[in-house]
């Protein structure tokens, strides 16, 4: 039974695990106002309070509660969206390690999107071109590569273009199952078989 | 930070996809609730001041309430996404699950894929004419009533409908009704020829 292709979280649902892996990515804060009993939070500070300044690299979705609606803190982007990566990526999306920069890429840049200010143009134009640019190759190679092939080309890629990979990799194979009139025979499950693969290994 | 141990769950998630299933928990489920406890009880005494007119108080009891509600998603999400977990496991591995996923299942969570099995049960019971459709069957159109299928491992003698028994032995080659073997292909007994 094939559920699902893949678990898009680009719609970002209250329950989806990579949602809240991608909103813990740190961004750059600054205090706006004190915050008393928290220094706790800053480990180099020492004082009782978050006095008004401190820089604190807080999690993103703790960044975006409190650069919402108070002002508390003032938020930067995070250096793999700054001006230096945007420059990287600009001159050529289709080399870059994504999922070294920034296992989230997309999901994260959309989440910040809001906390970006005046460069949330250049963000979202940002995002959507470092796709355009990457997907073909991607699609390419989703499709022409051998097994073994498979897993030094995922490497690079963030946890969307991930998800597209293995999409395309799967509906090639059904394919190809298909031309060679064999889809309708019946398989071991899938859950069984990796369950199996576990017990054997345990046992040897 | 706060919310650390929270995100430890999710992780944990995340590291065992395909079919696993972690243990539940308990120990660290405990440690969040505690966190959430303290944070709740310090915003308590806050709010109090702040009703008083402590102005002074908003920030960290907006911090505190962003944390709350952080913990809350991740221990919703760790549940309901084994849940999800579990519910899929029904229709790969059957009705009964293998000793050692089962072992990993907490109280509440073994009840609930029982009331899941007897719900399914009856659903399936109560379709069609005749005395219902079995909806783990045929997951793909099949082309002949019988197949020929090889044994992957001995599991012994084993009936089939009609009251005939086959013992099925390792590396054996049987000619069967696909109906009635289906499930024990999906259970990586025996292997479709084609």
């Amino acid at each position: 039974m094939s559920a699902a292709l893949h678990y898009p979280s680009y719609y970002p649902s209250y329950f989806s695990i990579e949602d809240i892996l991608a909103t813990n990515e740190k961004v750059p804060c600054k205090f706006e106002k004190t915050a008393c009993d928290l220094g706790f939070l800053d480990p180099s500070g020492g004082s009782k309070d978050l006095e008004v300044g401190t820089k604190l690299e807080l999690p993103c979705w703790l960044a975006r509660a409190l650069a919402s609606r108070r002002q508390i803190v003032s938020c930067q982007l995070p250096k793999t969206f700054r001006e230096r990566y945007r420059e990287i990526l600009k001159a050529d999306a289709a080399l870059v390690d994504l999922h070294t920069l920034s296992p989230h890429f997309y999901e994260l840049g959309q989440h910040l999107l809001p906390l970006a200010g005046p460069e949330g143009t250049t963000l979202g134009l940002l995002l959507v071109e470092t796709l355009r640019e990457r997907l073909r190759s991607i699609m390419d190679t989703s499709l022409n590569t051998t097994e073994d092939d498979a897993g030094t080309r995922q490497s690079k890629l963030d946890q969307l273009e991930r998800s597209l990979f293995l999409t395309g990799r799967k509906t090639f194979r059904d394919h190809q199952l298909w031309l060679s009139r064999r889809a309708h025979i019946v398989t071991t499950s899938y859950m069984v078989t990796q369950h199996n693969k576990r017990k054997f290994s345990e046992v040897s | 930070m706060l919310s650390e141990k929270a995100l430890e769950l999710i992780k944990e998630l995340d590291r065992s996809k395909d079919g696993k299933l972690p243990a539940f928990n308990e120990d660290i489920i405990r440690k969040v609730l505690e966190e959430m406890n303290t944070l709740f009880q310090q915003n308590q005494r806050d709010v109090g001041e702040a009703a008083a007119g402590e102005i002074r108080y908003f920030p960290s009891i907006h911090l505190r309430h962003a944390a709350l509600d952080r913990n809350k998603r991740c221990l919703l999400a760790y549940l309901y996404n084994r849940l999800e977990r579990i519910r899929a496991m029904r229709w790969e591995f059957g009705s009964i699950l293998p000793a050692d996923i089962r072992a990993n299942l907490c109280e509440p969570e073994t009840q609930w894929f029982n009331r899941y099995n007897k719900n399914l049960a009856s659903y399936m019971r109560s379709l069609g004419e005749a005395g219902g459709l079995d909806l783990t069957q045929d997951t793909k159109p099949p082309k002949n009533l019988y197949v020929e299928v090889r044994c992957l491992r001995d599991y012994g003698e084993w009936e089939v409908e009609e009251g005939d028994t086959v013992v099925l032995q390792k590396d054996t080659t049987h000619y069967l009704p696909l109906a009635a073997c289906h499930h024990l292909i999906r259970q990586g007994v025996l292997e479709q020829v084609e």
